[in-house]
């Protein structure tokens, strides 16, 4: 072509990039703080299966389709599978990890409000999927 | 064909030509056939969720088949054969060839598509488009599954044919005084996106038979209780399918270079600038496949490293936007049906890169993963930038194709009540993705304001069914009884700007 100048096109194109190292950094940012698991969170192991989850404190305590979490405290979730692929999904508090058969996967969060929210399943893993839900009860510690 | 209706042949003639126009007719009619079963899946998963609870559908295996046929479908028997048919309309006119480079290789690639989707169809397998094992492993029913992965093989070797038929065409076939450099761009973007298939394509290609000999039992590499990896069968399939992203978008945005500067009166803004960005979206497609697993366990480093590959993607397709807008502005535009779906397939286009932006982003990737936000996402580009770009082009070509012009008032209905629907089903999944619901699910709690988007979901899906309904209804017509096309010029944009008009090739 040649016969217009092509200024516009590369500013355009320099405010997408600025935009883009922007995005970039901020995501490298909040996702190096997110993942900093604090030392004294209490392990809870997690197991998916079709189509329901078990969950076991560090005390041993195990619960089936119910969680019992405190408030002020931090929990780090070693999420596995028994049978195929599930993802271990606590919405209102943004965990979110697949369970894989044959590994271990961790994530940590540490509940601030007293309430009940759900838990679901959130990778297809087959015909009970839709309601491969359980519950999460977050009390104040007594 | 060039005025099929006024000289008509046995079908048999069509069928068993090697002719690029009339391959290309054979690939336009199937893709659309199958883009009207698959929607008709679409309607009745929509009509399932539009209250919680059981509505129209039995069971939720027949619900998690009806959507796995849905994706199949669409994504590889509509969208990747439409393109086909307009390439094989258009790319040798384009490089001024009397046909593609191997005729027969080419309807040999058409006729593979049938047993194809006769398998899809007659197999309806339940694992998701994704196949994702173990599940599909261990757990899917056959011989649906089996039947699914047999005609996926059948499907990718039909890829594989007609890219190397496009590329030989386009490098091989051009026109002696023709560089590179002044193919058009619809040419340039079935260029790059068939060197994208030839690359991408054979991975997956080795994941089905991998698949295929862990669902028999004689090997185990995907399943940890043989020793296997379920996370390596994501990266093989990723590693195909990110960069078939870009395979299925780019000749939507090559459709758009055509009509664009046609209905705006103007030459396109800049050639160079659309070629430089199909190639570097052909290269950075392929560096992003892993953003599809941010959840799977990944560690901090491997994600950094896929956001700033997909990251770097983004670049060459606002590129593109930018070329469209600049090349309409201060055009003698004239909105006939084709500009409409082009220019609103653009701004769905927008919207859709902006999303992926969001989901790119590790942190907020796990609040949009697996949620409507994808289904909302991914739709914008299927539906709204190549089924919109498609359809477009398909209004385009109807004069080429019939010799007969569609009812032009009818087309923009048609256009008017797909953007409505298509904005309220998926910018409504946007948001109901971030309220939590995930997505593949028959059922749903009956949360309020889940309950509430599902029904404007499903309601726009219904209007995007009644606008393809008058949209079948208007081609069947027209084509028969329309009035004559001026094929010179049918648009009446005034000046041989019809591309058509100059194929010379005879008909053997």
């Amino acid at each position: 072509m040649g016969e217009h100048s092509n200024w516009p096109e590369w500013v355009y194109i320099g405010v997408v990039v600025a935009l883009l190292c922007w995005v970039g950094a901020e995501a490298w940012n909040v996702e190096r703080l997110v993942e900093h698991i604090p030392e004294d969170a209490k392990t809870i192991k997690v197991v998916g299966q079709q189509w329901f989850w078990t969950f076991e404190h560090e005390d041993g305590t195990k619960e089936i389709g119910e969680l019992h979490l405190e408030t002020g405290k931090a929990y780090r979730f070693e999420i596995t599978s028994t049978d195929v692929i599930h993802s271990f999904n606590i919405h209102d508090y943004v965990v979110l990890l697949d369970a894989v058969p044959g590994r271990v996967n961790t994530v940590w969060f540490a509940p601030t409000e007293a309430g009940v929210y759900d838990i679901q399943c959130r990778e297809y893993c087959g015909l009970i999927h839709y309601n491969m839900r359980g519950t999460l009860y977050v009390e104040d510690p007594t | 064909m060039v005025l099929e209706l006024h000289k008509p042949r046995p079908v048999w003639q069509i069928m068993f030509s090697t002719h690029h126009t009339d391959v290309g007719l054979l690939y336009l009619i199937t893709s659309l056939g199958f883009l009207f079963l698959g929607g008709a899946l679409a309607l009745a998963i929509r009509a399932e969720l539009f209250f919680p609870g059981s509505q129209i559908i039995a069971d939720s295996m027949t619900f998690n088949r009806m959507f796995t046929v849905h994706g199949t479908t669409l994504i590889f028997l509509f969208i990747l054969p439409s393109a086909s048919a307009v390439g094989n309309y258009f790319v040798p006119i384009m490089v001024r060839y009397k046909d593609m480079a191997y005729p027969k290789l080419n309807a040999i690639a058409f006729w593979m598509i049938p047993p194809g989707g006769a398998l899809i169809w007659l197999g309806f397998a339940d694992f998701t488009w994704y196949a994702t094992p173990p599940y599909s492993v261990i757990s899917a029913p056959g011989p649906a599954a089996d039947m699914w992965i047999f005609g996926l093989k059948i499907l990718g070797v039909s890829s594989i044919l007609g890219a190397i038929n496009f590329v030989v065409t386009i490098l091989k076939c051009k026109h002696p005084d023709m560089s590179i450099g002044q193919v058009p761009l619809l040419a340039w973007s079935f260029l790059s996106s068939s060197l994208i298939i030839l690359v991408a394509l054979p991975t997956f290609a080795a994941a089905l038979l991998m698949l295929l000999t862990d669902r028999m039992g004689v090997s185990g590499f995907f399943n940890p209780v043989m020793g296997g990896d379920p996370i390596a069968y994501a990266h093989l399939f990723w590693f195909t399918f990110h960069p078939e992203v870009y395979v299925l978008v780019i000749p939507a945005i090559g459709m758009m270079y055509e009509i664009i500067p046609r209905f705006s009166r103007r030459p396109i803004f800049s050639h160079s600038s659309g070629v430089a960005a199909f190639v570097i979206l052909a290269i950075v497609g392929f560096s992003s496949w892993a953003h599809h697993m941010y959840a799977t366990g990944m560690s901090f480093t491997e994600k950094t490293v896929f956001m700033v590959g997909t990251l770097a993607a983004v670049p060459a397709s606002a590129m593109h936007v930018f070329n469209f807008l600049a090349t309409m502005w201060g055009g003698r535009i004239r909105f006939s049906t084709p500009m409409m779906w082009a220019v609103g397939g653009i701004a769905l286009f927008f919207s859709a890169g902006a999303g992926g932006v969001v989901n790119s982003a590790m942190p907020l990737d796990f609040v949009t993963h697996d949620s409507y936000w994808v289904v909302g996402h991914f739709h914008l580009f299927v539906m709204g930038t190549i089924a919109f770009g498609t359809i477009g082009y398909v209004y385009y070509m109807f004069p080429y194709v019939t010799g007969r012009m569609y009812h032009e008032a009818l087309g923009k209905v048609h256009f008017v009540l797909a953007m409505v629907g298509t904005v309220m089903v998926f910018f409504t999944q946007h948001v109901l993705g971030l309220f939590g619901m995930p997505r593949r699910i028959y059922d749903y709690p009956p949360i309020p304001e889940w309950v509430a988007m599902n029904q404007i979901a499903t309601i726009g899906a219904m209007l995007i069914g009644i606008s393809m309904a008058i949209w079948l209804g208007n081609m069947i017509y027209s084509s028969g009884r329309g009035r004559e096309a001026n094929m010179e010029d049918p648009f009446g944009l005034g000046g041989k700007y019809y591309y058509p008009h100059q194929q010379k090739n005879p008909v053997h």
